[in-house]
């Protein structure tokens, strides 16, 4: 990532007044949007939602600590899948699974943190690349076919809001979510902003003065990737509760890709870029359906290197440099 | 003992479409530093070049020696156009850079040529050299080809001053320039002749796995897996890496079964990355403080 | 008397800092210019600059023809060699490989082969060393590797940087005077970069004082060589 003045080198995302008025009208925006809209547009809308919790997830390794991940779809499916099958196989309230989730993937993404500290940014990309590829074939390995459902993956009823709250189901949904949202974003900020935030971005720029400032690189990097392995598979427990439906062949290399053309079209390094993220990657693939079955990819893989040059800050990064313009005209 | 041989010269067929990638994988990484991630799917759109002229009545070996010019060419094209610009920018911005290009790839492929698989032919014989049960004539003619290309390659980097000069701007840009070496045409062809390569390994695996876009990921990941295991900066380690892949691929395969293969490409890369990260021939890079 | 190289009002820098400030020095054609100075002086990045490897501004010329801004490469072709401060050795390749790079510009395929005989000629400690591995020579073999790998560019203008660096007393006598015999026999014109300036100034014809990116002194070797208070406060002895 360009260390320009357009993104942020401390771990510190500032919240004028200004700007927490700005989330307030979003917030309330966000409430009253699923009675605005069709229940087809709210489950878009949650799905949203979804992603963005899985970019915050990734853009805190990647964006903040600078460890790439190609294989983040890997965490998100595991996520899912956990959430399917103690929905399925153990009958556990839905909102038991997300936590559940989480702590599996916390777990998980640990331990393959460990491991990856050896590994310098091209490695990590190459195994990460490879958790990737080589996670639907391990869904769909025989051994575990009973857990897994085989090819055919698991079928997921969807929950019914509680009876004193008159919303349809689509629009319950979508309220978890974002109450998800907001509760993983609270949390990641105060991370971010806190001591372990800036230890995140030290490593990033600077591996080895931090170490040498004693700085435990080593656990940073392990807590930062299980972390956002956590944040990634809570995100895919609820994707998979909002589309009732997990298959291993939903979960290709090409959603770790789509995750990251989320963040940097969004903005590394940044917390409010998941969202504009997550609005690219559930959207644009909609509209580019209609020219053709490959043009959403095309369109993400053009986007990806147009970004690269020009804007490698991202949507976060843009509004941020023409903020500040916006400032310096009207101090004139 | 008659399976085993088989499995092992299968394996070495397969070994010589890892080693090539490897090859290309490693050349790139020389020069650059950089891990090409698009290489899989610049083999497979090359394969869809020559499948289309095949088509078109093209006999096979014209067809072939055209793709690999025009695999050449489009290498070059990639390097100067879209990889130069981002020559010196953070790794990260570079990962993502070739990350799209895979994608574009993919894609591009799919869209001009449908995603129905398609069968490729192979210019060898179908029936088994002396009616052997070991090996198909496809298996032995790809080993053939891989073998000669791997020799012509490494006697263009031995022996000729187009290839001294390429090693000299892989190993030392700086110097290269003060004896007058164009350093960034030396970054185009060897792209462009990485490609050329990588548009070989696909003409020869495309009979056998038959042609569709995501045909390359998983040998994309051997590919890895074999440069890794040779060491990602010795051209000679990672052909070896990709023969002892491919026999070892099949071997374990005959035993755990082909569900797992994928799974077994990543284990080898995890394990080469933290066993030894420099692999069998690689140099260990101690990184001054 | 021609000049072979011609610079006015160079200013050179790193990024955001500068190094020169606008000087003027020129070499003889067929001569030997030294640039001396303490270290931080800015003598290697003039080297660096002549060869289009740092940001300039002013008038660089070769031969008459302009030359600031062109790539190092495009330089190189227009004959100038330069023996970069660490000599610049390719580490992993062979001494042959690495003097046949010398000659990569040059089609003359005999010209090039009896080139080699006058380098063994110079050094025979190459030919004894023909295919071995550059790395693995000795300090003072790798500065001649250096140096020979620059001569088989059948340079017009050679510039050396700090070639007496880390040598024994003895090698660089025997290297001043191949330097002597090059300039010589093969009329090639020579702009020197030392720290040693007893040395320097023995073999020079021009001398120029670099201090903190600025000319300070300049005039012929001789004269400078027997003003002794040039000497002892600037040169130290």
């Amino acid at each position: 990532m360009a260390t320009t003045s357009s993104t942020p080198n401390s771990a510190r995302p500032a919240l004028g007044r200004k700007q927490l008025f700005g989330l307030a009208l979003l917030l309330v925006g966000g409430c009253v949007l699923p009675f605005l809209v069709s229940n087809y547009r709210v489950f878009q809308f949650t799905l949203v939602l979804v992603y963005a919790i899985a970019l915050l997830g990734l853009n805190m390794l990647t964006g903040y600590n600078g460890q790439i991940s190609l294989g983040h779809g890997a965490f998100y499916a595991i996520g899912a899948y956990v959430a399917a099958i103690l929905m399925d196989k153990f009958g556990v309230p839905y909102w038991l699974t997300l936590p559940a989730a989480g702590a599996v993937c916390l777990v998980a993404g640990f331990l393959f943190g460990l491991p990856a500290l050896r590994f310098e940014g091209l490695y990590l990309s190459l195994a990460t690349f490879a958790l990737g590829v080589a996670m639907p074939q391990i869904l769909k390995y025989k051994g575990f076919e009973h857990w897994t459902g085989g090819v055919q993956g698991i079928v997921i009823i969807k929950p019914d809001p509680p009876e004193w709250l008159k919303v349809s189901q689509d629009q319950w949904l979508y309220f978890v979510a974002l109450a998800t949202l907001l509760i993983l974003f609270l949390i990641g900020w105060n991370l971010l902003r806190g001591r372990i935030g800036r230890a995140m971005v030290a490593i990033r720029d600077q591996p080895i003065a931090a170490q040498a400032m004693g700085v435990n690189t080593a656990m940073v990097k392990s807590l930062t990737f299980g972390v956002s392995a956590m944040y990634t598979g809570i995100a895919g427990a609820l994707g998979a509760i909002a589309i009732q439906f997990v298959a291993p062949d939903t979960f290709t290399v090409f959603l770790s890709i789509t995750l990251v053309v989320g963040i940097v079209i969004g903005g590394l390094a940044s917390i409010s870029g998941a969202i504009w993220g997550a609005l690219f990657i559930q959207f644009i693939p909609n509209v580019a359906d209609q020219i053709s079955k490959a043009a959403p990819w095309a369109i993400y893989g053009v986007f990806l290197i147009v970004f690269m040059y020009v804007m490698p800050s991202g949507v976060a990064g843009l509004i941020r440099i023409l903020g500040g313009r916006l400032q310096r005209l009207r101090q004139r | 003992m008659n399976v085993l041989l088989h499995q092992v010269l299968s394996g070495l067929a397969t070994g010589g479409i890892y080693a090539s990638v490897a090859l290309a994988l490693v050349m790139i990484y020389q020069a650059t530093h950089l891990v090409n991630f698009a290489q899989g799917e610049l083999a497979m759109f090359s394969t869809y070049i020559s499948w289309s002229l095949i088509q078109a009545g093209m006999p096979y070996w014209a067809a072939f020696f055209i793709t690999v010019a025009l695999s050449f060419a489009l290498g070059v094209l990639i390097e100067r156009v879209i990889v130069q610009p981002v020559e010196n920018a953070p790794i990260l911005s570079v990962v993502i850079v070739f990350i799209g290009l895979l994608v574009i790839m993919n894609s591009l492929a799919g869209w001009i040529f449908s995603y129905t698989i398609k069968p490729f032919p192979s210019p060898f014989p179908t029936a088994p050299l002396f009616g052997n049960s070991y090996v198909s004539s496809h298996e032995l003619g790809s080993i053939g080809i891989t073998l000669v290309v791997l020799l012509l390659v490494f006697a263009f980097f031995r022996f000729t001053p187009l290839g001294l000069a390429m090693r000299a701007a892989a190993q030392n840009p700086v110097s290269s320039r003060l004896v007058g070496v164009r350093v960034g045409w030396m970054l185009a062809l060897g792209w462009g002749l990485a490609a050329a390569i990588g548009s070989i390994a696909g003409m020869m695996v495309a009979p056998t796995v038959f042609l569709e876009p995501n045909m390359m990921a998983g040998i994309l990941l051997y590919a890895f897996a074999a440069a890794l295991l040779g060491g990602i900066d010795s051209p000679g380690g990672a052909v070896l890496g990709g023969f002892i892949v491919g026999v070892l691929e099949n071997v374990v395969g005959s035993l755990l079964g082909t569900e797992l293969k994928l799974t077994v490409a990543l284990v080898l890369i995890v394990g080469v990355l933290v066993v030894k990260p420099s692999g069998l021939f690689g140099k260990v890079h101690i990184t001054r403080v | 008397m021609a000049k072979i190289l011609e610079v006015r009002g160079l200013h050179a820098q790193y990024g955001p800092t500068r190094v020169l400030h606008g000087i003027d020095f020129s070499v003889d054609e067929g001569g030997i210019t030294t640039i001396l100075g303490a270290n931080g002086a800015g003598k290697t990045t003039t080297l660096r600059a002549v060869c289009g490897m740092v940001k300039t501004q002013g008038d660089i010329s070769l031969g008459g023809a302009r030359i600031e801004g062109k790539a190092t490469e495009s330089i190189v072709r227009l004959g100038v060699a330069h023996v970069p401060d660490g000599r610049g050795t390719f580490v992993n390749l062979s001494v042959e490989e690495n003097l046949r790079l010398g000659a990569y510009t040059r089609s003359d395929k005999a010209e090039v082969a009896a080139d080699f005989e006058r380098m063994f000629g110079y050094f025979p400690r190459l030919k004894e060393r023909f295919r071995q591995q550059a790395g693995l020579l000795s300090g003072g073999e790798q500065q001649m590797l250096a140096v020979s790998r620059a001569l088989m560019l059948r340079p017009r203008l050679l510039l050396l940087d700090e070639p007496s660096f880390g040598l024994a007393p003895r090698i660089v006598q025997e290297l001043f005077e191949i330097f002597r015999a090059i300039n010589q026999q093969d009329r090639v014109s020579m702009l020197l970069v030392e720290q040693n300036a007893a040395l320097a100034l023995k073999l020079a014809d021009t001398a120029y004082l670099l201090e903190t990116g600025r000319v300070v002194i300049s005039g012929t070797a001789d004269a400078i060589r027997s003003d002794e208070a040039i000497r002892r406060s600037y040169l130290g002895y």
